[in-house]
C-alpha cells in the first residue's frame, strides 16, 4: 500500500523549483582557507538578499543569493577586500544593499540626533540638580 | 507656567511622529530595488551563446553606435513570458532588442522561445547572475535602455506592460540623442 506512495515521492520534483541549473561552485562550498572563509562570511551576513529583502545572503536560499555569496567567496580568494567589495555592491545597488549603516546626505541625523538628544538631555539635567548643589 | 509650555511642545512633537507615521503607512509599499548604474557604462563582460540560433553578447555589442533594449529574463521566469507579447510590439515598431538569459538551459530556453517569440538578436548566456550585479539589476524581467556608447539611460523593473511600451520607445528615442 505504501509502496507506490514511495515510489511517486521517490521521483517528484519540487513544483515550485525556479529553476534547474545547479547552484554556483561557491554558493554552498566555504572557501578552503579558514580565514578567508570567516572575511567572506562576515560580509556575506551583512549583504542584503536582493530578491527576499528582509534576509542577508548568508541566509537566503535564493538563486540569486547563492550566486551573489559565489561572486563574494571568489573575489575574497582573489584577495579582494571585504570593504571594497561591499563598496562595489554599493556602487551597483546603492545603500540599499548593505546592512551596515554609513554617515551619508540623507542618514546623518540617525547618528546626529542621538547626540543632540543626549546633549538636551545633559542641559537639562544640569539645569534641574545643576543649581542646587 | 513654564511646565505648560513645555508639556505643549512635546505633544506637538508627538503629534508630529504619528503624522509621519501615518503619512508613510498610507503610501504603497515599493521593494523595487534601483540600479545606481544609470548614466554610467555597462561593464566589461562577454557571454556566450545562449542558444544555437543567435550569437552571445557582450558590452561591445552594446556600444556600437544604436541605441538597445537590454532585456533580463530567463525561461523559468512567469512574469517574463508574460510581457512577451510587449516585447514582440516593441521590435515590431524597430526596436533592437538584445538579452541575457539568467541561469537557464539551452534546451528550455528554445522551447520558451518556440512558445513565445524571439523579438532577441543576441542571447547571452549568464549562469552566475554576473551581468546581473554588473549592472545593479536585482531580478527578472528586468529591461535597461542602453544608448549607442554604451551608456545605461533607463532601468525598467518587473515586466512590461502595454502601457509601458509607448514609454520605452520614447526613451530609446532619447537615447539616439
Amino acid at each position: 500500500m505504501r509502496w507506490p506512495l514511495a515510489l511517486l515521492l521517490a521521483f517528484a520534483s519540487p513544483a515550485v523549483a525556479q529553476e534547474s541549473l545547479p547552484p554556483a561552485p561557491y554558493a554552498y562550498r566555504q572557501l578552503d582557507d579558514p580565514a578567508l572563509e570567516a572575511k567572506a562570511q562576515a560580509l556575506m551576513e551583512t549583504l542584503r538578499c536582493l530578491t527576499c529583502q528582509s534576509q542577508s545572503i548568508a541566509d537566503s536560499d535564493a538563486s540569486m543569493a547563492g550566486d551573489l555569496r559565489n561572486e563574494v567567496r571568489t573575489r575574497i580568494a582573489a584577495g579582494e577586500s571585504p570593504a571594497h567589495i561591499r563598496q562595489w555592491l554599493i556602487g551597483r545597488y546603492g545603500d540599499y544593499i548593505s546592512y551596515k549603516p554609513r554617515v551619508s546626505s540623507t542618514t546623518w541625523p540617525l547618528f546626529a540626533i542621538p547626540l543632540v538628544l543626549f546633549l538636551v538631555g545633559a542641559a537639562i539635567v544640569r539645569r534641574r540638580f545643576g543649581r542646587r548643589a | 507656567m513654564k511646565g505648560v509650555r513645555w508639556s505643549l511642545w512635546v505633544l506637538v512633537a508627538f503629534a508630529a511622529l504619528v503624522g509621519l507615521f501615518a503619512l508613510q503607512l498610507s503610501r504603497p509599499k515599493n521593494d523595487e530595488v534601483k540600479s545606481a548604474m544609470v548614466g554610467q557604462a555597462v561593464p566589461q563582460f562577454a557571454l556566450g551563446a545562449a542558444v544555437s540560433e543567435r550569437p552571445g553578447l557582450s558590452n561591445a555589442d552594446l556600444a556600437d553606435g544604436t541605441p538597445h533594449l537590454l532585456n533580463i529574463f530567463a525561461s523559468w521566469c512567469v512574469p517574463c513570458a508574460a510581457e512577451a507579447p510587449q516585447l514582440a510590439a516593441l521590435e515590431r515598431q524597430g526596436a533592437p532588442i538584445v538579452a541575457v538569459a539568467i541561469r537557464d538551459r539551452s534546451e528550455d530556453l528554445e522551447a520558451f522561445l518556440q512558445r513565445y517569440g524571439n523579438p532577441f538578436a543576441r542571447i547571452g548566456k549568464d549562469d552566475l547572475s554576473r551581468v546581473q550585479f554588473l549592472i545593479g539589476s536585482s531580478g527578472v524581467p528586468e529591461t535597461f535602455v542602453v544608448d549607442g556608447k554604451g551608456i545605461i539611460r533607463h532601468q525598467h523593473i518587473g515586466e512590461i506592460r502595454a502601457e509601458d511600451v509607448p514609454e520605452l520607445m520614447a526613451r530609446l528615442r532619447e537615447a539616439r540623442g
